[in-house]
Order: C-alpha cells, then structure tokens, then sequence
C-alpha cells in the first residue's frame, strides 16, 4: 500500500491526467500519497466494480492474480446459474470496495454461525482489485452436446474450444471451465481472499476446476506503466495495447455488435484468451546472451529491436546486416508476433509471472500465465498461435500446458447482475 | 471505467471514496445507522444500551464489556422470567454480537457481571415495525423434542454398536476372518453414524478408532483399525500377522472400550446447538477423511462409512427441522435439496448390501461426492446459527 501510495500510482495520475482522464487504480493512489501527510487515516485504493465495461481488463494491471475456473454441478439449474451469478455480482460489488463477502462480515452476526466473510482480509487495503467474470462455451453446450442451461441458440461462433496447436500439451484438469474469475490486486491476500469466498459462495451450484496464482504482472495496460519482464528476462508485451489507446482498444478488445439478437449480450464485451506456457527455464538459463536476444529479437537490456532504437521504436524487418541476413530473425518472437505480420490485429495483454514450486526433478514449475482479451479469438489469437507454433524460435523453451476461452460480458450497472443480458 | 471521466469530476468521486472505504466498518458504513443495530456497553456496576427501543426485525447487540469480571447479557420476555436471547462468557474487553429475531413488545434488557445474580436490568421495548418477523413463540417444546429424539438415536446407535461388536471380536477371535471381514464396516456404520458424539470422549476415540498414521511416538496402536490391518493386510509390507492371544487381548480391549461407550452414553444429555454443530462435525469427518480413502486405508470400507456420517448428519437435521422450519425455512429447504442430491451419488456406489470398495471410484466420482459434500456441509453449517436465533 505504501509503495502504491508512493511511486507508481502518482506516475499514473500524471500519465493519465495528461491523456485527459484518469484510471480509478491512479488517481486513487494519488490520494492515498497526498493524504498520508495529512492524515493518518488509510485511505485505501480501489476500482468502481460497475461501470460500462467490466473492470480488470484496461485497469491499469495490478501486480498479483488468482485466476480460477468452476463447472457448474451436474444436479445445477438455469436458476441455479441465475441466482450464482447475482449473488457472485453482490460479493464482487462489495469485495472490490473493502468490504466483507457477504452482507453481515468476517467479525459480526450470530456467535453460533460461520460468518459470511473469511476474514482474513481484515484491514487490508482492496489494492485496487478487480474481480472480473466469463463465460466458457461448455456454459452454453455441454461436453455431450446438450442444452445445459437453455444457452445454446446464445453461444456465439466465436466462443469455442481453442483448437489443438502444435506442441500442446494440455492437461485437461487445468484446462477449460464453464465459467472464470480474475481477481487482480496489488496485495496478493486480497486476490486469494476474493476467490476463496466467491468459491465458498458457489458451493452447491457450481465447484472449482482449476485454479492459478499469479505473483508478477508481465503486461502493461497504462502508458504509465512500464514494461515488466517475463521469466526469461526480457520486458514482455511492450506492443501489448494500452488503456489509453482507447481507438485501438475499440478496434481489437471489445466484440463488435454482432447485429444477431442471440447473440447481442456480448456485444461491446470481449473474449478472453488464457495460455499456461511452462517455460524450459534451466535450459534457457544457458543461452548465451546473442542468442537469447537472436529468439526474442530484442535487446535484453532496454526491450528495443535489434534493428535499432528504444523500446518502443518500430522494428525494421528488413534491415539487414552482414551478408545480408536481417538483424530481426523472421521467426524471432518478436517477428512473429507483430501485428506487421499478424494481419495487423492486436491484443491487451494481461498476463502474469507464475511459479508453482518446483518439479520433482528440481526444476522451476514456472512460466507465462498468458492472458489477452481480444475482439474476436478466431481473428486475434488463433492464427498467430498457428504460426508462433510451429515457427517460433521461442517454442523450443516453451511448453503450453493449459487451455481455455471464455466470452467477458460488458460492464455491470447498479441493479444489475453480470451477464444478465445472456438470460433475457 | 473511469477512463473517461472529466478530471474535476474523478477529484469529487475519490474525495467520496476516501470516507467510504474507511476501513473502520468493512461491513458497510450504512450500518452505523441501522435502528436495528445496538451497542450495549457492559462494565462491573453499570448496563448502557445505545438505544432502549428498536424497531421490530433482526436485531444486533454488539455487547462490550468493559469491566474486569466475565459478563453476561440478557434480553427477557416481559415477565422478567422467560430469556429470550442470551449471549455468555464475555471476557473482560470482549465484544461479542448476539442476533435474534424480535417481534414488538416489551422486554427487559439485562447485563450480569460475573455471572450471579438476577443482573442489571431496565426495560427494553421493541415497537412495530410493519415488516414481517419470523414466527416465534415459546420455542421449549420443539428443542426437548429434538433433544429427546437424538438421545433416543444415540441409545439405538450405541446398542446396535454393542452388540455388532460382540459378534464381530467373537469371530476374529475364533480366526473366522471372513466373517470377521463381513461385519466389519456394517458394525462400524453404527460407530460413524454417533461419531462426534463418540468422539467427545475424548480418552475412547484415540483407543478405539485411532489410523496408524494418528499415532504418536510410542503410542500403543488399539481399536478398529488395528484389527482392520490384520483382516486386509495385503496393502502393508512384510506384515506380520497377529497370534491368536494378540488377537484376544486387541479384540477384548475394543469391546471392553465398547462396552465404556455404550454405559456412558446412557446418561448424556444433548442440546440443540450441540446437535445441529454434531451434523455439521459428521460432514467435516466426511470431507477429511471419507471422501478422501485415509479412513478404511486397509480395508477400503469407506463408503460405509460416508453412508454413515451422513445418516447421523441427516438424522440430527430431522431433529431440528420444526425449530428450524420456524427459523429459517429457506435454509431448510436448501438443506434437504443438498441431502438429496448427496444421496443420489451415494447410491449410485451401492452394491449389494454395501458399497463398493474405495478403489472402486474413478477420479471424477470422487469430485462429484467431494462436491456434493460441500454443497451441502455450507448451509449444514448455518443450522446451529439458525437453531439457536
């Protein structure tokens, strides 16, 4: 909180206050710095739940995740859903803004129950959390093909398994689900908190699949963020879109309206894309510098191409060097991912840093949990990953080993409940 | 999203935030004026209520207490005799919250520092609200029916337990294992069924029903599971049989343990917290150890077992269901829908007159019972809560 309050949230006011706006997370920062002088009440930071559009996806990225995934049960029902949705919609109103998960809290009520809240986020600062809700296409039809819920004439085209890519190594328990949470904080208790007791309030209507932690953020969704670096080293998604960018955000992140009625409660929501990528780090580790930067196609120091310039210049693909070789390899990472060679289209990046301990040959259980919202997956992620697949000098250190998609709603209003639209 | 909020107007709305998310009330701030909740300030001579009226409906006394002696607080019905709501064993500088649900009327209020006397009293009126409060009413009947009626089951239980485990050490002894092997888990269905309640002995339980891996250094290894290892040895390495005299001093020991049970068990009386808390105690069993294969590690009985914990958890709700229907009919509805679905999975493990074997299950059934567990342990969780309002 201290830190939040000191250095990063006050760039953000700055950057933001001079893009003509400012995001929830910085200017409440801000007031935490300014107020701390004054005063010693904490003042905490937080990020309004409702809005337009949901919150967690151009909120500035915070710098934990706890990511989880639930099936609903077999024995749930189209109420069943109805009523987890509202009641999930009530905690994440109240859980972003401090308070306790359910209406009574951790500390008060009757003696003789358990309270409606866990506790163990007593006195601490939201950190800006956001709590963000979407739906998998086995939501809508069923491994079987059925009509779970009467969704199924409501299932856009878009919103289908990903396919199978090249080298994929999917373990089905962490792969998939009928619906997600990204609960995103600055304080990583608070990110835990919100999913053990929005996990605790399904209980009888839908149970987890699988669940990840996330320690580091390896986007930037501010221009007054900088560019944090991924596990091998590098500054990760420097052309990952950003909130400010709000044409681009328009073009690439949000669903188009789709002008089909069964289909319009996803208009102006997005997809969500999520990718464990194991990285082979022992064997990385002993690369030499030239090559490690030769397979990312930047520089390890400042992230610029190895055409020339900073971060943010554009790469030149066709300067070449001695013999005439280009000095960014065509199936560099960078190269393959570029919107130059991607049909232009572009991602928000939102991914984080993991690491579940060690494997049993003593190796780091680590890697890119990768998450990117996009317009439309079948245009904006699954021909890139055909090609990065299989071309990708980088594929050689990676592995993915889970899976899944799922369709974000729009923004919640007071009153309303997430994806309310889908059931009218 | 704020992204496009006008500056000025994201000044005014964090200003608004900064008193709101004072975190001095996580509950909410609006609660400070709720009419429906109290502050009752209770120290060694004096009982100070922030209001003495209230309107009818859920009420909360947040009861501090302030002195130096263990307090108590009181709301009595207007006769001054009857307690409608209690709240004890407050330490010096404690708060603790007590909730119930108030129909209009006259009441007294009541602060008893350090637990004597008739307390400090004053009057205490709720007025009418016009929302509708829970059907109340002279409770008594209902609980000594529900405590009656599980002291009744516990008897059965005991008896059952008594003299299945006489027949089952009558055949271990004798070394007629397979019959031995056949009543095992139908006996100790009667063992699981009362469990918390035979567990509140607390020198019996670790004799009789102690896992090996319960073990402490140097404890001497008595009781079921003992046995159990010596009827299904084929899990344990290098084992080595007992003789024919261990066998008699082990089984000997189990039904003397039995037989401490069943006499104690005559003259125990229940309460309805204490009922409605053991049903939830029996999920708990469920979920660490049934649902899980650790119970019946050698025998692989433990469907028996979870059949078994779950008819004494349903066998205490049916106890309570008319207090709780009264209470909180939602709650009990839920209840029985969750019991149900539970079952249904149950069921679906039968075989003959038993179970499968543990090994049995595949992956995803053991996830569906383990969902359907918690499914239902969550609101089996709210009864006493529910019982005791």
């Amino acid at each position: 909180m201290t830190r939040d309050a000191s250095g990063l949230s006050r760039r953000g006011l700055i950057g933001s206050a001079a893009a003509g706006g400012a995001l929830a997370l910085a200017g409440a920062g801000a007031m935490a710095a300014s107020a701390s002088t004054t005063t010693a009440a904490p003042v905490w930071s937080t990020v309004d739940f409702h809005g337009d559009k949901q919150a967690g996806i151009t909120t500035a990225a915070q710098d934990r995740l706890h990511f989880a995934t639930f099936d609903m049960l077999p024995s749930a029902t189209r109420d069943d859903l109805v009523a987890l949705l509202k009641d999930w919609t009530d905690a994440a109103a109240r859980l972003t803004q401090g308070k306790g998960a359910g209406p009574v809290g951790p500390l008060t009520g009757p003696y003789d129950a358990p309270p409606d809240d866990t506790g163990e986020a007593i006195g601490l600062d939201p950190a800006n959390l956001t709590i963000t809700f979407g739906f998998g296409p086995t939501l809508f039809t069923g491994t079987d093909g059925s009509d779970r819920f009467g969704l199924k004439a409501r299932q856009p085209a878009a919103l289908a398994r990903l396919p199978h890519f090249s080298g994929d190594n999917l373990d089905p328990n962490g792969s998939d689900g009928d619906l997600c949470i990204q609960a995103c904080s600055n304080d990583p208790q608070v990110a835990v908190h919100a999913i053990r007791n929005l996990t605790r309030i399904a209980f009888g209507r839908a149970a987890v699949r699988w669940s990840q932690l996330g320690f580091g953020r390896t986007s930037s969704t501010s221009q007054a963020q900088v560019t944090p670096r991924n596990l091998f080293g590098f500054k990760d998604g420097t052309a990952s879109l950003r909130a400010e960018d709000t044409a681009n955000i328009d073009a690439h992140v949000w669903t188009t309206p789709s002008g089909d009625p069964a289909t319009a409660w996803l208009d102006g929501g997005s997809y969500l894309v999520v990718r464990k990528i194991a990285m082979h780090i022992e064997t990385w580790d002993r690369g030499s510098l030239r090559e490690q930067e030769h397979i990312i196609g930047r520089t390890k120091a400042e992230g610029a191409p190895l055409s020339g310039g900073g971060e943010f210049t554009a790469a030149d693909f066709a300067l070449a060097g001695r013999g005439g070789t280009p000095l960014v390899d065509e199936n560099s990472h960078l190269s393959m991912a570029h919107p130059d060679h991607n049909g232009g289209v572009r991602m928000l990046r939102r991914g984080y840093n993991y690491v579940d301990g060690s494997t049993q040959l003593g190796r780091l259980a680590a890697g890119l949990f990768f998450m990117a919202y996009v317009t439309d997956p079948a245009t904006h992620y699954i021909p890139m990953q055909t090609a990065m697949a299989s071309s990708d000098l980088l594929s050689e250190y990676l592995q993915h080993i889970g899976s899944g998609l799922w369709a974000v709603p729009p923004g919640v209003h007071e009153g309303e409940f997430v994806g309310q639209a889908l059931f009218s | 999203m704020k992204t496009r909020v006008p500056a000025l107007l994201v000044a005014a709305l964090l200003l608004a935030g900064c008193t709101d998310n004072a975190p001095a009330s996580p509950a909410g701030s609006a609660d400070a004026l709720d009419a429906r909740k109290l502050t009752v300030e209770a120290s060694d001579t004096a009982c100070t209520l922030s209001a003495v009226t209230a309107p009818s409906g859920t009420l909360t006394f947040s009861v501090t207490n302030t002195g130096s002696q263990v307090n108590e607080f009181y709301l009595l019905a207007s006769d001054g005799l009857r307690i409608v709501a209690e709240v004890e064993n407050i330490g010096p500088g404690l708060t603790r919250d007590l909730v119930l649900s108030a129909p209009a009327g006259t009441y007294f209020s009541a602060c008893k520092p350090g637990m004597v006397g008739s307390g400090i009293r004053a009057g205490f009126t709720v007025t009418d609200s016009g929302e509708p409060v829970g059907p109340t009413g002279d409770d008594a009947a209902l609980v000594d029916a529900a405590n009656t009626a599980y002291a009744a089951y516990v008897g059965d239980q005991v008896d059952q337990l008594l003299a299945g485990t006489k027949e089952f050490v009558a055949a271990y002894t004798a070394g007629d294992d397979d019959k031995a092997r056949a009543l095992y888990a139908p006996t100790r269905v009667h063992w699981e069924r009362i469990e918390t309640v035979a567990e509140s002995f607390g020198d019996l339980d670790p004799k009789m029903d102690a896992r090996e891996a319960d073990l402490e250094q140097g404890q001497k290894w008595t009781g079921w599971h003992r046995l159990e290892k010596d009827l299904w040895p084929a899990r344990a390495k290098g084992y080595k049989p007992l003789t024919t005299a261990e066998r008699k001093t082990y089984a000997d020991d189990l039904l003397a343990n039995t037989e401490v049970l069943h006499e104690r068990v005559q003259t125990l009386t229940y309460t309805v917290d204490g009922i409605a808390n053991g049903a939830k105690g029996l999920l708990d069993e469920v979920a660490t150890g049934k649902v899980t294969g650790e119970e019946e590690y050698w025998s692989r009985t433990d469907l028996w077992d979870f059949q078994a914990n779950v008819d004494g958890a349903r066998v205490a709700w049916e106890g309570l269901r008319d207090l709780l229907k009264r209470k909180n009919a939602a709650l009990d509805t839920q209840i029985e829908t969750r019991f149900t679905e539970l079952q249904k999975l149950l069921d679906a493990t039968k075989s003959g007159d038993g179970f499968v074997t543990y090994d049995k299950l595949d992956k995803a059934q053991v996830k569906a019972l383990s969902d359907a567990v918690n499914a239902l342990s969550e609101p089996l969780s709210k009864l006493a809560g529910a019982v005791l309002s």
